[in-house]
């Protein structure tokens, strides 16, 4: 009777450390994840220097557009390192800064005539891509941890873990849904 | 529920099979290791322990209590595997004649970079290293046993025929490889394989001429008389011995199908876009002609089987058990059938009439 008591105890404190070991780890991961975004981020916010000077000779007129750019581009840089919720909203308004841009360079067709032009829309489809993938990373394995968190037994050990539900990054308005359409292409 | 599960499902599903398919060939092994030990063991503890003979004791008569057979082929199939896991990647490469793309020297290869380096974050894996291999053929393959090491190759004709977002469905397909183990899998059920078939040729040239020799004929039939169990498994594991190189690559290859599935399923994750790769896997249908730089040695780790064999299109069980692939449709089938559980969560349906 004693061993099967032991034993039962062995178990149990073996099933604790896994349990704990698993909630760390995917706290882990999600703290890494979202080191990911930011540094995606900060390729985005390197990179719109370059995009405004290559389209600024031809773009002379759009004063007003290529300010809001470079506007919503400083406050996201001065949003970083915050929550997820402010990031993500100075993200949004430059993700729509950068779509008004693009739309209106349609109007531009000696834009298209301007060298590099092909490799800077790579450049871009690459970052927009990249900042994406680290979201939805970071959403994966944050979802992942919640649900860690709230199941049955794991739930049991996430006090013990100082286990903090992770937040998501929401798209918060319908516009920001909407990836800019990186098209400078010849047709 | 194959072709209608979405993609976490059917991840899961995947993960379920193959884990049971590994697991039955685990204890393959070990029967084919063991067994005959068990039964030399069974044979040689008998009453009539070889004290009472005439004869001279020999190992044959003596208590087997050390399973050497098992042992020797466990050790067999260690040294294989640690080899291939250690040199196997370079050789594959090498063989290839594949080329590292350190700086992009044209578009298409800055296209890759980017790709690669998108589904590197996508998967949450570090960046591995890039290969183009001079071949007309399209086709994919990743080698690495963890994803610290991993490499990815491309031929030069799947460059050229796909865009870009069918490109990064295959390369999301590799990742998906290098994320799940399954190059560290896979080189150890072919080195279990490798292990069997030489146990199998073994045992075979030992039995054949200790049988011309006369190896204690008479001493054995009076033993065993008095242990009929030992009788039964003995001849339960020399049947095992002779078919069982032909069973244990019917076990691979079942795994090897069921972890293609997977990483199509875990590669549409990370892209969240099924269509793409279903996409991509129709360009290489049509293109359906053998890559030739890529030997069959290689074969588990292509997105495509690089025989162009037309086993893999069959879809009639005979393809199905050889295959290191599953049919090409089956998979689009399955990858559409994501497309539409994704399509239906979004909203993008249009409404039934």
């Amino acid at each position: 009777m004693g061993i099967v008591l032991l034993v039962g105890i062995v178990v149990v404190a073996l099933w604790f450390v896994g349990a704990y070991n698993k909630l760390i780890s995917l706290k882990n991961q999600v703290a890494n994840a979202w080191k990911q975004i930011d540094v995606q981020l900060k390729r985005r916010h390197d990179l719109i220097p370059n995009l405004v000077n290559a389209v600024k000779g031809a773009m002379d007129f759009e004063k007003s557009t290529l300010e809001a750019v470079i506007a919503a581009r400083n406050k996201a840089v001065s949003a970083a390192g915050s929550g997820v919720a402010q990031v993500a909203q100075a993200e949004g308004q430059l993700t729509q800064a950068l779509g008004r841009l693009f739309a209106l360079s349609e109007n531009y067709p000696q834009l298209k005539a301007t060298a590099n032009i092909q490799q800077l829309q790579e450049e871009l489809t690459s970052t927009e891509n990249k900042v994406g993938f680290a979201r939805q990373l970071y959403n994966d394995v944050a979802t992942s941890y919640n649900t860690a968190q709230q199941q049955f037994p794991t739930n049991l050990v996430a006090g013990v873990a100082k286990a903090a539900p992770a937040e998501l990054w929401q798209i918060e308005d319908a516009g920001d849904r909407a990836v800019p359409n990186v098209d400078l292409k010849m047709s | 529920m194959d072709e209608s599960g979405n993609l976490f499902a059917q991840q899961e599903s995947n993960r379920r099979r193959s884990f049971w398919l590994v697991t039955g060939f685990i204890f393959f092994f070990a029967w084919v290791g063991f067994g005959g030990d068990i039964a030399w063991y069974l044979m040689t503890s008998g009453p009539a322990g070889g004290e009472t003979r005439a004869q001279p004791l020999g190992p044959l008569h003596s208590p087997h209590t050390v399973p050497f057979i098992g042992i020797v082929a466990t050790l067999l199939a260690g040294a294989i595997c640690w080899y291939s896991w250690n040199k196997g990647a370079d050789r594959i490469l090498w063989s290839t004649g594949a080329r590292e793309i350190f700086e992009a020297s044209n578009d298409q290869e800055q296209r890759l970079i980017n790709v690669v380096e998108e589904m590197a974050i996508a998967a949450g894996v570090p960046r591995p290293r890039i290969f183009v291999v001079p071949d007309p053929d399209p086709n994919a393959f990743a080698t690495g046993i963890e994803p610290g090491k991993a490499c990815i190759a491309v031929t030069e004709g799947l460059l050229a025929r796909l865009n870009r977002e069918e490109l990064q469905a295959v390369v999301a397909h590799e990742m998906a490889h290098v994320r799940n183990f399954d190059t560290r899998l896979m080189t150890l059920l072919a080195a279990m394989v490798g292990a069997i078939a030489l146990m199998s040729d073994g045992m075979g040239r030992i039995l054949r001429y200790g049988n011309v020799s006369g190896r204690g004929g008479g001493g054995e039939g009076g033993k065993g008389k008095g242990n009929p169990l030992a009788i039964v498994i003995l001849v339960l594991w020399l049947l095992t011995l002779i078919i069982a190189p032909i069973i244990s690559r019917l076990l691979a290859m079942a795994v090897s199908r069921k972890r293609e599935y997977l990483a199509d399923a875990t590669g549409a994750q990370f892209t969240r876009n099924p269509l793409a790769l279903a996409s991509a896997l129709q360009h290489l249908d049509e293109a359906a002609q053998p890559t030739r730089t890529i030997t069959q040695g290689a074969a588990h780790l292509c997105i495509v089987d690089p025989s162009g064999s037309q086993l893999s299109a069959h879809e009639g069980w005979l393809g199905d058990v050889f295959s290191s692939h599953p049919p090409l449709r089956l998979r689009i089938a399955r990858l559409r059938g994501m497309g539409y559980q994704l399509a239906k969560q979004a909203g993008q349906l249009p409404a039934e009439s």
